[in-house]
């Protein structure tokens, strides 16, 4: 489990997170929802070690992130963040392989090839594993960077924006996965995500935040509700259930001006 | 080709080249020219090998291709000492200080510069690496500044002696300096050989190194003070010559299409060997001396670059 316990972040005078604690389950997909500059990123950045907290502490399994040999902390948690330009000569097999390396330092294993098997196999990426990252077009790159955190095979997976720049069709099977990771695998993870359909229909649990501060953080049923949606983005949902899935429809909003 | 194939060739081309340079047109008492110029090859191995080197490393380091550690103004501190000491002493500064202290000086404030930059940076728990390259560009620009200003005001032919130490010549090299050199540059390959994987890493940048469990900032601390040992090295023995570095790189990266340090650097100290020998070769067989080796690395480096940039158009 992930506990964060009032986690205060400022630039100087600007307060981005403002004592936030949260606890989130083991197994689930929880997506972060929030408008820009509500500090999503920021939360996420935190919790994954690649930015300092001013205050408050997190929390992994039991034992403070502080107190973890980076080493270690990298078998257990991975992160993902949205940009990923790379102007190397790596191959898709190469990239995946880093994956392992908190486990074996660059040198590996046959275990170690195993995984990196079974990553390029999970995310469908046989028929292109030698090809160079940098030519690859933007699903299948972003598909590559998965592939490597899944090789790494923490049991917290933190992704920032996945579905940045990614058309429905990869946005699906980006999502598809997770969910597979999930389901098959155990996985706990954390997204930050702005696509609201998305996290209504793919994750367990959604943290709505607005100015630095959780806002509501409960089951995706209960967050997706006209009512709390408004409440954070300030702009007028309608929520459509259909087959028990749950549609936000935000473009009513638009009427107005027509 | 395979990559060990062209490491083979990289280190054939510079066995014949340390060999036409070693022997070509040796002249009758050739026990002394030989040993004379046996220093003078293998100092220009050095040189070279610093260079190329601390240039890969720090584009590694910055995750960018263009750049070379002079950005930080490590000449800019070595010139300045070298303007300041004849500004001071006058045409009596050989007299005044020795070769040999001239180079043991030049290396402690280079390092003593180092040093200071990097506390600056990492005390204030920024370790933003363009931060760094920031405050070093500022400060090599501000001690160019007050080396110009001191160059204007001193006597014309004292101003002669320190234009010999502004362009990097391989004619002057003091052989007792040769071996401190060639120490202190086994000395940072050793300490650097032993995290090479990690180089590989903080390549994917610096949140994926993190993610993957790298003590990121430890890892860059260590790489740029070797850096800073070797730019200080290079300089003060023979003179600035970090232009080298954009051309060496990134002629390796184009032959050697990997992302491994551990084939990477070799690759392109050999390459970077190649172009100092070459150079100088042409240098003083060609042009008896009437043009610098920067001028030649630079002037077939640019024509290189031109026909990457024609090639690349085609596709």
């Amino acid at each position: 489990m992930i506990k964060i316990e009032n986690i205060s972040k400022n630039y100087s005078e600007k307060i981005v997170l403002d004592k936030v604690s949260l606890e989130i389950p083991k197994g689930k997909i929880t997506s972060i929802i929030g408008a820009n500059g509500a500090g999503k990123s920021t939360l996420l950045s935190i919790i994954s070690r690649l930015l300092k907290q001013n205050h408050g502490s997190i929390i992994i399994d039991k034992k403070n992130i502080e107190d973890y040999k980076n080493r270690i902390l990298a078998q257990h948690l991975s992160i993902l963040k949205q940009s990923n330009h790379l102007d190397l000569k790596l191959t898709v097999k190469e990239l995946v392989s880093f994956g392992r390396f908190p486990y074996s330092q660059g040198r590996l294993t046959a275990e170690d090839h195993e995984k990196v098997d079974e990553a390029i196999a999970f995310l469908d990426l046989k028929s292109i594993e030698n090809s160079f990252v940098d030519e690859l077009s933007g699903g299948q790159k972003q598909r590559a960077f998965l592939a490597m955190v899944v090789a790494q095979d923490t049991e917290y997976i933190l992704l920032d924006e996945p579905l940045n720049n990614l058309d429905m069709k990869h946005s699906v099977q980006i999502m598809r996965t997770l969910r597979k990771l999930c389901k098959e695998k155990g996985k706990t993870i954390i997204i930050v995500i702005h696509e609201i359909n998305f996290a209504a229909n793919y994750s367990d649990y959604i943290v709505a935040m607005k100015d630095g501060k959780i806002r509501h953080y409960d089951t995706t049923k209960n967050i997706i509700n006209p009512k709390v949606l408004n409440d954070i983005f300030d702009i007028n949902f309608e929520i459509i259930e259909k087959k028990e899935q749950l549609f936000c429809d935000y473009f009513s909003a638009l009427k107005d001006i027509y | 080709m395979s990559i060990p194939n062209k490491i083979f060739t990289l280190v054939l081309i510079t066995l014949i080249l340390s060999g036409l340079f070693l022997f070509y047109k040796l002249p009758n008492n050739w026990e002394y020219a030989l040993e004379r110029r046996s220093f003078k090859v293998a100092s220009m191995l050095i040189v070279s090998c610093c260079i190329a080197y601390s240039s890969l490393v720090f584009q590694t380091l910055t995750n960018n291709k263009i750049l070379t550690p002079s950005i930080m103004g490590f000449e800019a501190v070595y010139l300045l000492f070298q303007t300041l000491i004849v500004f001071v002493y006058g045409d009596k500064t050989f007299q005044v200080i020795k070769n040999s202290d001239n180079f043991f000086i030049s290396i402690g404030l280079m390092m003593l510069f180092a040093f200071l930059l990097f506390i600056l940076i990492f005390k204030r728990g920024k370790s933003n690496m363009y931060f760094l390259l920031l405050i070093g560009l500022v400060l090599g620009t501000l001690f160019g500044t007050v080396s110009s200003f001191l160059q204007l005001v001193i006597d014309p032919n004292e101003f002669l002696i320190i234009e010999g130490q502004m362009f990097a010549s391989f004619n002057k090299i003091n052989t007792d300096l040769f071996w401190y050199a060639l120490a202190f540059m086994i000395l940072s390959f050793i300490i650097g050989f032993r995290q090479i994987k990690n180089l590989d890493v903080i390549a994917l940048g610096k949140e994926a190194a993190v993610n993957l469990g790298l003590d990121y900032d430890k890892t860059v601390k260590l790489y740029l003070f070797i850096i800073a040992v070797l730019v200080a090295v290079s300089t003060a023995l023979v003179g600035p010559m970090t232009f080298l570095g954009i051309l060496v790189t990134n002629l390796t990266y184009e032959l050697f299409k990997t992302y491994k340090h551990s084939i990477l650097i070799p690759a392109c100290c050999l390459v970077s060997c190649i172009a100092v020998l070459g150079g100088q070769f042409i240098v003083e067989q060609v042009f008896n001396f009437n043009t610098t080796i920067s001028i030649i690395i630079n002037f077939v480096g640019g024509i290189y670059f031109m026909f990457l940039l024609l090639k690349a158009k085609k596709i």
